[in-house]
C-alpha cells in the first residue's frame, strides 16, 4: 500500500496530573456492559476513573490480560460479567470466577492490593447497581493511590506496534 | 492501513459534555488515522452520507464512530460501511454518550475520557481483519415445550403455516392449567368448550407430532440447529392400544391423589385424568401402585380388554432436530400453606384454593358442579374470598401481581350465585384490577347482580368456631376490624413458574427471574424472544397472565418461530476463535473449557494432531483462547492484541 501509515504513535500521554487514579474495567457484553449503558440511559453519574473494555464473555478475561493492565498504569482493574447461571455462554463466568479469584488471592504476593481488583456479576437491568459498582471501586482505590507496578516487563513494551498481531 | 473516525455530537446528548471537536483534532493526532471530524447527528441519513464521502475521499480502510452504545447503532454503521466499500467488521463504534457524556458532568473530564476511549478504539481497529459471516442451514421444524393453551395455540399456529412441529408435554395429556378452569372471564364462556376443539385439532394435525408423559432433558445446538434429548416417560399403558375406556380406572385397587382436580376427591393410580383427556389414554403412575409397591396385583393389566397394560415398559429417550424452541411451560399455584399460618396453613379443611374451587364449580369435577364443604360435604351459605394470597406480598417474598385474581374472584362470586342463589359472597381485596376488555363490567356484576360484599382490606387470622370459620381482617376503607363467620372460605393464590422451571432454562440456556418465570429478551420490544436466539417465549412461564394475553403472546412466538423456519440459512457471526496449527501442542485444553464441543482433532499430513475449531458450533466466548498455554488460540475480533491495545491506550 503507498501509504506505509502514519508514523507518530497513537499521540503522547494524555493524562494530565500524575496522581491521577486510572482504571481498567473488562465488562462482559452481553450483561454487564448493557447495564453501563443503562445506567448511562439513566443518567446516573459516575466518577470517571474508569475505562470500559468489552469483551464477549468474563470468561475471555485473561488473568494475564489483567496482570498487563496493571503493568501498563492500571492502578485498579474491574472484571464484570453475567450472574452465575445466567452466562450467555452457558458457563463462562463460572471458568472466570475460579481463574479471577485465584489471581485476586495471589496479586498480594506481587505486591499489588487485592482491593486494586475486584471481580462481580452485573446484569443487563441493573444499571442502578453498574453505577454503584463504579462508585465503590473507584473509592476503594483511591486512598491506595498510584499502583506504579513494572512488573516483570518493561512497561515501555507498550509501543504496541504488533496491534494486529 | 487509512483510519477514519467521526466524532458524534448527538445533538447535544454528547457535545453538551464533550467537546467533540477535540476529540476529532485529538484522534488525527492517533496512528493512522487519516480524516477525523465531528459530525452532528452520525445516524442520521445525511450523517451516514458524510461517512460515506468520507471513506471515499480519503480512501478510509478502517472506521471508528465515536457515538452511542455500538448496541445501539452498530448495524447501523455497519450498513454504512459497506456502502462505502468497507468490510463491515472494519468498523469500530466506541462509546463516548451512555457510558460516557451522560455520566459525567465535568467537560474536561468528559472530553479527556472520550479521547482515550477513541485511542483504544482506534488501535482496536487497527488489528482488526476484514471478516466474513458464514451460512449455515436451519432445520425446518419447531419444538414447543409445554401442553397449555399457550403451546397448543403456537403449535397450531406454525402448523398451520406448514411447518412440523413437536410438541413434547410433561402430563399425560395436554390442555394444562386451562382443562381444569371451569368458566373463563371475562365472558363467561365454558373453558372445556373452547379449549378441547383445540386440543383435539391439534391431536389430529397432519403436522404435529405430539409426545405426552415427555420432559425435555438436554439441549444442545444454537438457533435453527437445535439436538434436544426427549425422554418420554413410561406409563405402562401402549398408546396406541389403549382405547380410553377406563375400565382399568375402574377397577384399580390403588388410590392415588387427584392432582388434575388440584386434590379434590381421589383418583386411581391408572387413570385418565378428565374425560376430555388428549390423548385420551391412560397412564399408570408407578409410585401409587400396588403391583409396584407390593409386587403382586395386576388387575388393570387382566381387566384391560385391549392388551395396553404393560408392567415392563421403559422410558424412551429420543434425540431430535429442530430449528426453533418455543417454551410454554404455564405455571402454577403458589405453594401458599407454608406462607399462611394465619390462614390454618393448610389444616382446615374448608379453607380452600380458587382452583380447587374451580374444580367444584365444574360439572366434569369431582363433585359433579356442586359446591360443598370439603369437611362434611354441606352446601355453604356464606363464603369468603381472599384476594392476593402470595401475591401483592413482600412478607411472604411475593411481591408481584398475580394479574388474574381480581377478576376470577368476580367471575366465582357470580357463578356461585348461580349454583347457590341463597349465598352470600364477602370479597376481602386490596385494589380491584380490572384493566381488560370488558372486565371491569364484570367486577360490577359481581357486586350489583351477585351481591358479593367487598371488603377492602387484608384478612389477619382465620380460625376454627364450631363446624364454621372465623375470618378476621380490616375494612380499611371504614377503618375497622372485620369479623365474618363463613362457611366456606377460597384462596386467591397467586401464580408460581412451573415446577422445575429453573432447571428447564439451565438446559435452554435462557434467563429466568428470582421466581423462575423466563425473562423475555427485551421487556417492550423484544418480548417473545429470550436472549437466547431461536428460543421464545409464550404464556405463563414469563411471568402472570390470563389466557387472551397467553395465547396473543404465543402467536406472537410462533411468528417469531414461523419466520426463522421459513428460511433456508442463517448467517452466522464469524467472531469466532481460530487456531494457529503451526504453533498448536495437541493438548486440547481448549476442547475441555468450550461450552459447545466445538474444538475437535484433526491430524495433519505431518503427524500431529492439532485442535481445529468447527466454525458453525463457534458462538465466539473466547474461554479456549484463555485457556491455551502456548497462547496459539485467537478469538476473532477480541484477540490478545487487540485487547492489549486498547488497555494501553485508554492508560497512556
Amino acid at each position: 500500500m503507498a501509504d506505509a501509515g502514519k508514523g507518530h504513535a497513537c499521540g503522547v500521554r494524555r493524562r494530565g496530573r500524575d496522581d491521577e487514579i486510572k482504571l481498567v474495567g473488562f465488562l462482559c457484553n452481553w450483561c454487564s456492559y448493557a447495564g453501563a449503558d443503562m445506567a448511562g440511559t439513566s443518567r446516573l453519574a459516575q466518577p470517571a476513573a474508569l475505562r470500559i473494555v468489552r469483551v464477549p464473555c468474563s470468561g475471555r478475561v485473561d488473568p494475564l490480560l489483567v496482570m498487563k493492565a496493571f503493568q501498563e498504569g492500571a492502578d485498579g482493574v474491574l472484571v464484570s460479567g453475567c450472574h452465575p447461571g445466567d452466562c450467555h455462554y452457558n458457563e463462562g463466568n463460572y471458568y472466570a470466577r475460579r481463574r479471577l479469584e485465584l489471581l485476586k488471592r495471589m496479586l498480594p504476593y506481587y505486591g499489588v492490593e487485592p482491593e486494586r481488583f475486584h471481580y462481580t456479576w452485573v446484569s443487563a437491568s441493573e444499571g442502578g447497581r453498574w453505577a454503584e459498582v463504579v462508585a465503590e471501586f473507584t473509592a476503594a482505590v483511591e486512598p491506595l493511590g498510584k499502583l506504579h507496578y513494572a512488573g516483570g516487563a518493561p512497561a515501555a513494551a507498550a509501543g504496541e506496534e504488533d496491534g494486529d498481531g | 492501513m487509512r483510519i477514519g473516525v467521526f466524532v458524534c455530537q448527538c445533538g447535544t446528548n454528547i457535545a453538551a459534555t464533550v467537546d467533540t471537536e477535540a476529540v476529532a483534532e485529538a484522534a488525527m493526532s492517533m496512528r493512522d488515522v487519516y480524516h477525523a471530524e465531528s459530525i452532528q447527528y452520525s445516524c442520521s441519513d445525511p450523517g451516514q452520507r458524510q461517512v460515506i464521502a468520507a471513506a471515499h475521499q480519503h480512501r478510509l480502510d478502517r472506521v471508528v464512530i465515536a457515538a452511542c452504545s455500538p448496541r445501539m447503532h452498530e448495524t447501523t454503521f455497519q450498513r454504512a460501511v459497506i456502502q462505502a466499500g468497507i468490510n463491515p467488521f472494519m468498523l469500530e463504534m466506541v462509546n463516548i454518550r451512555e457510558q460516557c457524556s451522560w455520566i459525567h458532568e465535568d467537560r474536561e473530564v468528559a472530553t479527556t475520557k472520550a479521547i482515550d476511549l477513541v485511542a483504544a478504539g482506534v488501535a482496536r481497529v487497527r488489528g482488526q481483519v476484514p471478516l466474513k459471516r458464514g451460512r449455515v442451514p436451519v432445520v425446518g421444524e419447531a419444538l414447543v415445550v409445554g401442553g397449555g393453551i399457550a403451546g397448543i395455540q403456537a403449535a397450531l399456529d406454525i402448523a398451520d403455516a406448514g411447518m412440523p412441529v413437536t410438541l413434547v408435554e410433561r402430563e399425560p395429556t395436554i390442555g394444562g392449567n386451562m382443562a381444569r378452569l371451569d368458566k373463563t372471564f371475562p365472558t363467561l364462556d365454558c373453558s372445556s368448550c373452547i379449549l378441547t376443539p383445540r386440543m383435539v385439532e391439534l391431536k389430529h394435525h397432519e403436522n404435529i407430532r405430539l409426545m405426552v408423559s415427555s420432559e425435555v432433558t438436554a439441549v444442545r445446538g444454537y438457533i435453527g440447529n437445535f439436538e434436544v434429548d426427549i425422554r418420554k416417560k413410561a406409563t405402562c399403558v401402549d398408546e396406541e392400544k389403549c382405547t380410553g375406556c377406563r375400565i382399568c380406572e375402574e377397577k384399580c385397587p390403588s388410590r392415588a391423589p387427584d392432582e388434575f382436580n388440584a386434590g379434590v376427591g381421589e383418583s386411581k393410580a391408572i387413570s385418565i385424568a378428565f374425560p376430555q383427556a388428549v390423548p385420551l389414554v391412560a397412564a399408570l403412575r408407578k409410585e401409587h401402585c400396588r403391583q409396584f409397591i407390593k409386587g403382586k396385583c395386576g388387575v388393570c393389566k387382566k381387566v384391560c380388554p385391549a392388551d395396553a397394560v404393560d408392567y415392563e415398559q421403559e422410558d424412551e429417550l429420543h434425540t431430535e432436530k429442530f430449528g426453533a424452541i418455543i417454551v410454554a411451560t404455564g405455571y402454577r399455584l403458589f405453594d401458599w400453606e407454608g406462607a399462611y399460618p394465619d390462614y390454618g396453613g393448610g389444616l382446615y379443611p374448608d379453607v380452600i384454593t380458587s382452583l380447587q374451587y374451580e374444580r367444584m364449580l365444574s360439572a366434569s369435577g369431582p363433585t359433579g358442579g356442586h359446591i360443598v364443604r370439603p369437611s362434611d360435604g354441606r352446601e355453604p351459605r356464606d363464603i369468603v374470598f381472599l384476594s392476593c394470597v402470595g401475591s401483592r406480598a413482600e412478607s411472604v417474598g411475593r411481591p408481584f401481581c398475580c394479574n388474574v385474581g381480581c377478576m376470577y374472584i368476580a367471575k366465582q362470586a357470580i357463578q356461585t350465585r348461580e349454583h347457590l342463589p341463597d349465598s352470600r359472597c364477602y370479597v376481602f381485596y386490596m385494589d380491584v384490577r380490572a384493566c381488560g376488555k370488558g372486565y371491569e363490567e364484570v367486577y360490577r356484576r359481581a357486586q350489583v347482580e351477585a351481591g358479593a360484599v367487598y371488603l377492602r382490606g387484608r384478612v389477619g387470622k382465620i380460625y376454627p368456631r364450631g363446624d364454621k370459620l372465623v375470618v378476621m381482617g380490616t375494612d380499611t376503607l371504614i377503618g375497622d376490624q372485620v369479623e365474618i363467620e363463613t362457611d366456606l372460605v377460597v384462596l386467591a393464590v397467586g401464580f408460581a413458574a412451573a415446577e422445575g422451571a429453573g432447571e428447564l432454562a439451565r438446559r435452554l440456556n435462557i434467563a429466568y427471574d428470582g421466581y423462575q418465570f423466563f425473562t423475555e429478551s427485551h421487556p417492550k420490544l423484544r418480548p417473545v424472544e429470550t436472549t437466547t436466539g431461536g428460543i421464545f417465549l409464550a404464556g405463563a412461564c414469563q411471568g402472570p397472565k390470563d389466557i387472551p394475553a397467553s395465547v396473543a403472546q404465543a402467536s406472537a412466538a410462533a411468528a417469531k418461530a414461523i419466520r426463522l423456519l421459513s428460511r433456508e440459512d442463517l448467517e452466522t457471526s464469524p467472531m469466532v476463535a481460530e487456531v494457529n496449527h503451526m504453533r498448536c501442542i495437541g493438548c486440547f485444553k481448549c476442547a475441555e473449557v468450550c461450552p459447545y464441543n466445538a474444538i475437535e482433532k484433526q491430524k495433519l499430513h505431518d503427524g500431529r494432531t492439532v485442535a481445529v475449531i468447527i466454525e458453525s458450533l463457534c458462538q465466539g466466548c473466547g474461554l479456549c483462547n484463555v485457556a491455551c498455554p502456548p497462547q496459539v488460540i485467537s478469538l476473532r475480533g477480541y484477540t490478545d492484541n487487540q485487547l492489549i491495545s486498547e488497555v494501553v491506550e485508554v492508560l497512556r
